[in-house]
């Protein structure tokens, strides 16, 4: 979806990110995997049983010639057809602003997996704001380049949204980072609203409570 | 024997294809009454004999053989010229050097199935036990049955695991019987437009071309060969019906439409005034110059007889339980004879059993067919997913 900053490994920020919060050997569903730079990733690096599910059939047929398991489906409807726990972590890459059903599609989440790994474009950032300030138009930015009325994101949210939504579902935050507009972490460790505003994607590990 | 010599001399006028049924045009292997085949209906099958072509060539280490399983009407002729039509091998589209299965990497197996009538023991073979051909004295197979002799020829090739089972509809049911029965011998799995079985209405257009084909007097009762008989309007009606299920409205509508067949207007008779008609005519004359009926009977029932969960408990990812075989699984969107909706039923149970699995849906319009005619998102993912596992195996 996006050339973010990149690591010398040329894979994205992100995914290191996220790739480095899951525990090696894990089974790992990928939700929206892409062409599976990730799913790679974490197979590769991480020697994880790395799965994934993706809607377009490029996406589908480059994960396969990697030699990766996707499948696909569309995460608003497919998450239902898994298995209680049937994984270790379900992770969504830039992906949650372009669900139907981001609360459901959490919740489906932290069924299948025991712990759940969610990265997002923050729209709470302070360029996001300015731009709405100042221009009175939708932001449309380098990393989301889109017009309104032409996007696959129909469910854009800020850090403090998503917090309120995790809440919302029970769940409980292990790990949360926020990347700033060149890929690195906002350094400290600053209350929510200024996270809010600094960060220009966010990372979230999270749990399942009880 | 100068009697079954006649027998098989006076059948060739008759049926083309049955000169093919004892002495096919292709490799047989023998099994002898040391080497019986077990059938699920019971009992044995023996002597039997598989006949099979291959391609390529088998690597030192044995590690690049890939078997491909034909649907119903196919046969071993996957990727060469077919010694009765002459026409091109029914998968030459995606079997050859440098197709998605490259036969320059690749050893690729195509085998006639058990109960077919291209050199495989079937109902047109000859009977040892009565010099004549088999007709319905043949046990009922299934699709088990095939895969369980498909084993035996794979072991008699010297081969312990092969690098992929590829096949489509009919030929889809026994890659998923493979993978069920011998896991630790496939190391990829890649169904095509199949299902983990045959649903209620596929039976019911079996059943109509078989009663086409059992309602014509020159049936006899299946004794046909031996009479000297043929049943071509029953077999050619059944190919009729069954070639419509193959085919979507929409292929159907782009290729004939309403159009006449030389004529500027309606007959007002029952001729074949419109092209779908002569079409379809065609389809089933053609068809009766090279298959027999009573494997069109036998394999329509080996596919109606196909359930595989219920083969473990009614639960199909059982049948996949604790499975290192990678699947990729593939439907083409307007495809209802097998379903994208069935494939993702396979998905479900593979992802109940933590099988690494993966799934593409195809777009396209000409329907169940589609597996059979070049559509180039399917070869991408065909040569991606057999290039990755032979990756995976170290196959140069």
């Amino acid at each position: 979806m996006r050339e973010a900053a990149r690591a010398s490994s040329g894979a994205r920020v992100d995914l290191l990110l996220i790739a480095e919060m899951v525990q090696p050997g894990s089974r790992v569903l990928d939700v929206g995997s892409g062409d599976g730079e990730l799913l790679e990733l974490l197979a590769t690096t991480r020697g994880c049983d790395a799965r994934g599910i993706e809607l377009s059939r490029e996406g589908v047929n480059a994960g396969v010639a990697r030699g990766l398991a996707v499948i696909q489906g569309d995460a608003d409807i497919d998450l239902a057809d898994y298995p209680d726990n049937a994984f270790d972590y379900v992770i969504l890459s830039q992906t949650i602003q372009a669900t139907r059903r981001p609360k459901w599609v959490l919740e489906q989440m932290l069924r299948v997996g025991s712990r759940a790994i969610v990265s997002f474009p923050n729209f709470g950032f302070w360029r996001m704001r300015l731009d709405l300030l100042i221009n009175g138009k939708m932001p449309s930015t380098e990393n989301l380049p889109y017009r309104w009325h032409d996007t696959p994101n129909i469910h854009f949210c800020t850090i403090r949204d998503f917090v309120d939504l995790v809440d919302e579902v029970g769940a409980g935050i292990e790990r949360a980072v926020a990347l700033d507009a060149s890929g690195h972490p906002v350094r400290f460790n600053l209350p929510w609203a200024v996270w809010n505003l600094l960060g220009e994607q966010a990372v979230f590990l999270l749990s399942r409570k009880g | 024997m100068s009697d079954s010599d006649t027998t098989l001399g006076e059948i060739r006028a008759f049926e083309p294809a049955r000169g093919e049924a004892d002495h096919p045009h292709s490799a047989i292997m023998r099994f002898g009454a040391d080497k019986p085949l077990q059938l699920d209906a019971g009992g044995v099958l023996t002597p039997f004999q598989i006949a099979y072509q291959t391609y390529g060539t088998l690597n030192a280490a044995r590690s690049n053989a890939i078997l491909i399983c034909h649907a119903l009407s196919g046969d071993q002729h996957v990727a060469n010229v077919h010694p009765v039509t002459g026409k091109p091998g029914w998968w030459e589209t995606l079997v050859g050097p440098g197709k998605p299965i490259d036969t320059d990497r690749y050893f690729v197996i195509g085998t006639n199935v058990i109960g077919g009538c291209m050199g495989s023991t079937g109902p047109s073979s000859l009977n040892p036990a009565s010099g004549k051909a088999y007709g319905l004295d043949l046990p009922i197979l299934t699709i088990r049955d095939m895969v369980r002799a498909q084993a035996m020829l794979v072991d008699q090739l010297g081969i312990e695991k092969l690098l992929a089972v590829v096949g489509g509809s009919m030929g889809g049911m026994q890659v998923l019987q493979w993978a069920a029965s011998y896991p630790e011998r496939v190391f990829a799995a890649f169904p095509i437009a199949t299902a983990a079985r045959h649903s209620a209405q596929n039976i019911a257009f079996h059943e109509v071309g078989r009663q086409a084909i059992m309602a014509d007097p020159e049936w006899r009762g299946g004794r046909y060969l031996a009479e000297g008989s043929s049943p071509r309007r029953g077999l050619s009606v059944a190919r009729m019906a069954a070639h419509i299920t193959y085919m979507s409205d929409s292929s159907l509508h782009r290729k004939f439409g309403r159009r006449l067949q030389d004529r500027d207007g309606h007959t007002f008779s029952f001729d074949a005034d419109f092209q779908v008609e002569s079409y379809l005519r065609h389809q089933g004359e053609a068809f009766v110059d090279r298959f027999d009926a009573n494997s069109y009977l036998y394999m329509t029932r080996a596919m109606d007889y196909f359930d595989l969960a219920a083969d473990y408990g009614g639960v199909l990812a059982n049948a996949f339980k604790a499975t290192k075989t990678r699947f990729c699984l593939v439907s083409f969107t307007s495809d209802w004879l097998f379903t994208t909706a069935d494939s993702r039923n396979i998905v479900h149970a593979l992802n109940a059993a933590g099988a690494p699995v993966s799934f593409a849906e195809i777009e396209s319009d000409k329907g169940h067919d589609a597996f059979l005619l070049d559509e180039p998102e399917f070869f991408a993912i065909t040569r991606g997913f057999i290039d990755a596992a032979a990756r995976a195996v170290g196959v140069s």
